[in-house]
């Protein structure tokens, strides 16, 4: 039960959804589509168990007054305020028919002044460490490090209006030299033909991983190592 | 030891000069003109060549992490679709999406194309969970997914969207995305098997893993703000009215200001940083 | 006191009474108004307190960062309600009564209402399963629902990346060696294309670790790194251009939007 059901659950799904591919008719198209609906439903129950995992970890650590409660207490009066606003369509312009995140509601108040300037200034940090990443980490070692360095550099000039600026006075049959021309050929066909390689080892990768897991000869989806 | 060492900058030193090379041209709003692409014209052709009243699928895949990419392009397909008089079908695989969508709509589309009616020119199917599962649902069966738009309005009492079966209606997916699920899904489970024309604006992070689709899966990809900005160049050799910069806001036009600074600020670090490295190697292996 | 913690409180005042001279004069928005204006200074001083992790981790930051975490969290299961168990679940199993609660649009203008549709209740019994997770005992039956989103997961996938990322990759670059045009052989086509097909078939090679890389193979491999090389350095580079980009729009909002010390 424990094991053996959901072993036949990803095997039945699994390859219901394959035979659908090469049989796109009744019922295999009804039961792809009807499958595929119901893992949207469960995923919005995934959203919903993640809420609740929250408060009960920071509701936790609340009441034991652990280290970091006071953050927990903080974490806790955003979900719960959310939440409540958000659930019952409080302060809707709309009322319980409406968009939950009409221009106006409280919900919508919450992500346009808490939700979204965290979010965006979360990302935003990253600049600051990429930048101490180039000036600390990249170093020109070797032939392959140097090969990475000069294409870096070559597309953060020609992502520029500097580009056309510094080797615009090319003549026309050298305009390849052009730093903004070398930035679009480097990114249409080596840098393609790179990730291109990449894209045919990770889909190889995934194929043999799906099929392993819907044979049941993979199982760490069960907590089990083989 | 014996020789020159160049000193190690601190890292806030390092942070400070990346905020000062961004913050200083904020203040003078330079705007320069961009040359654009091939893969960015490819995408301004695969709108610039639909007949008026096409249907466009905009799925809006991004949230406020990735908006300063990403919503400078999506006013520009928005601006781009309705001077071309095409149907807009907007919906979000991303929670966050729709409030992307709101924006974009409030800020660009109402104001802007007042003849621009909602439920004849454009419609907001807003958010549903699923990701890639339910692209594939809709590529079959829209209103399986979508019964109603985001006001709760039946998808059967809409015009655009009446006779509407599945993805397979529309001409053109004008994907904005920010990473999974986005553009990459929507080649893989609605262009591909759908047979439907995809072009795609997305984040510069993402952008070289999505060449390799280009030009037979991806019609054509903007990566980046660089490329928003060429994009809006585009538009305004197009159609003139967008020259009054006053008037109509560019955004990505005026960022390349910061932009530029900044990457030669990085440029400069990198190649400080190496000069540091082996000089001070240098004058370590000289005292050895 | 520390030179400084001195000097970073002496910015900070400064700072302070910068603000508080520039409401005064009427050059930014009072929070005091409330509404809007509160909520633009909520925003500013919420995306300094993630800055301020520049500094080092602080309090300032970990509450930005703590409050972030709950409003998200409560912001994607509501989302997910609205979104999908309202309008998918309630609405396919209880079609009249989420008509005349929460959606009236389920009701089409001429009347017609959907028939419930009770294979809906299948995944109703998968979503409560899963939060039994939840649960102090039997928590092994939520493995039946992780147990449908991994199969359906598996299937999809399979299906997608053989068809796009592996057959449509291989005839992506099945491309003509030697391009003939009009005025003869084109040499810059025909370039491109040896490159991307060389570059596809030794950067495949280097992956290929169940071989050593020596003698002919091993020199096909090297050209394999340096087209992988290439390759990372462009990702870094665009990752570069995004990140930044991501910093401009959050500094034009401190300047522009909040402090207005620049136009927009």
């Amino acid at each position: 039960m424990k094991r053996t059901v959901p072993l036949i659950i990803t095997f039945i799904v699994g390859t219901l959804l394959i035979v659908a591919a090469f049989v796109p008719h009744y019922p295999f198209d009804k039961w792809n589509n009807d499958f595929n609906e119901f893992f949207n439903i469960i995923q919005a129950f995934a959203f919903i168990l993640g809420g609740a995992n929250l408060m009960r970890m920071h509701g936790r650590r609340l009441v034991e007054r652990g280290a970091g409660a006071f953050y927990s207490g903080v974490c806790l009066a955003g979900f719960l305020g959310m939440m409540t606003v958000g659930l019952f369509k409080l302060g809707n312009p709309a009322g319980l028919t409406g968009d939950v995140d009409v221009t106006g509601s409280w919900f919508e108040i919450g992500y346009r002044y808490l939700f979204s300037p965290t979010s965006a200034t979360i990302y935003a940090l990253l600049a600051f460490f990429i930048a101490s990443a180039s000036y600390r980490a990249f170093r020109a070692k070797n032939t392959e490090a140097s090969l990475l360095l000069v294409t870096a550099m070559v597309i953060l000039l020609g992502r520029t209006f500097l580009g056309p600026v510094l080797t615009g006075w090319l003549p026309p049959s050298l305009s390849f030299f052009e730093i903004s021309n070398l930035a679009s050929w480097f990114m249409s066909v080596p840098v393609q033909a790179g990730n291109r390689a990449i894209m045919l080892g990770v889909a190889l990768g995934i194929v043999s991983l799906s099929l392993k897991v819907i044979l049941a000869i993979d199982r760490s989806h069960l907590g089990d190592r083989g | 030891m014996s020789g020159f060492r160049l000193p190690e900058i601190d890292r806030r030193l390092v942070f400070a000069i990346v905020a000062a090379v961004v913050v200083f041209p904020i203040f003078f709003r330079l705007s320069l003109p961009e040359v654009p692409s091939t893969i960015v014209m490819n995408v301004f052709d695969s709108v610039e060549s639909l007949p008026a009243g096409a249907m466009v699928l905009m799925p809006m895949d991004f949230d406020p992490g990735s908006e300063a990419e990403l919503q400078p392009m999506a006013r520009a397909f928005v601006r781009h679709c309705a001077e071309k008089k095409l149907r807009i079908t907007f919906l979000t695989l991303w929670g966050t999406g729709s409030q992307m969508i709101e924006r974009v709509t409030k800020d660009v589309l109402i104001p802007e194309f007042p003849d621009y009616q909602y439920g004849r020119d454009w419609v907001n199917l807003g958010y549903k969970p699923g990701m890639e599962s339910v692209i594939t649902v809709i590529l079959n069966d829209l209103k399986k997914t979508f019964p109603t738009d985001v006001s709760g309005k039946n998808l059967d009492d809409i015009p655009l969207t009446r006779d509407v079966r599945n993805l397979r209606n529309y001409n053109l997916i004008l994907s904005v995305s920010a990473g999974y699920a986005g553009t990459k899904e929507w080649v893989q489970f609605a262009g591909d098997p759908g047979q439907i024309p995809v072009a795609a604006g997305m984040t510069a992070v993402q952008a070289p893993l999505n060449y390799p689709y280009y030009p037979r899966q991806l019609k054509g990809l903007l990566g980046g703000v660089k490329a928003a900005a060429e994009y809006e160049s585009l538009l305004i050799k197009k159609y003139p009215r967008y020259e009054d910069q006053q008037k109509y806001r560019f955004e990505a036009l005026t960022r390349m200001g910061p932009q530029t600074f900044a990457h030669l600020a990085v440029i400069g670090l990198i190649l400080l940083g190496n000069a540091t490295y082996w000089i001070n190697r240098r004058a370590a292996q000289g005292g050895a | 006191m520390p030179r400084q913690r001195l000097i970073l409180f002496g910015a900070l005042g400064l700072f302070v009474v910068f603000l508080v001279y520039r409401v005064a004069t009427g050059a930014m928005v009072n929070p005091l108004e409330g509404g809007p204006a509160l909520g633009m200074w909520v925003a500013a001083l919420l995306t300094l307190c993630i800055f301020s992790f520049l500094a080092g981790d602080n309090p300032f930051y970990k509450f930005a960062e703590h409050l972030f975490v709950g409003v998200s969290a409560a912001y994607w299961a509501v989302k997910g309600f609205w979104n999908a168990i309202v309008p998918n679940l309630m609405g396919k199993l209880l079609p009249e009564f989420t008509a005349n609660t929460a959606i009236p649009g389920l009701r089409k203008e001429d009347g017609t209402l959907p028939a419930p549709d009770l294979i809906y209740v299948l995944p109703l019994i998968f979503g409560l399963l899963l939060l039994w997770r939840l649960a102090p005992k039997g928590q092994w039956i939520s493995r039946w629902s992780l147990a449908f989103v991994v199969g359906i997961t598996a299937g999809l996938r399979l299906i997608g990346y053989l068809s796009s990322d592996f057959v449509g990759q291989v005839r992506n670059t099945m491309l003509p060696l030697l391009v003939v045009g009009d005025g003869g052989l084109l040499w810059v086509d025909s370039f491109n294309n040896i490159v991307i097909v060389v570059g596809v078939v030794t950067g495949l090679a280097y992956f290929y670790f169940s071989r050593e890389h020596t003698g002919a193979f091993g020199r096909m491999t090297r050209i394999g790194i340096w087209t992988l090389m290439v390759t990372f350095g462009a990702g870094f580079g665009y990752t570069v251009m995004g990140r930044i980009a991501l910093l401009v729009g959050r500094l034009e909002f401190l300047f522009v939007d909040w402090l207005k010390l620049a136009s927009p």
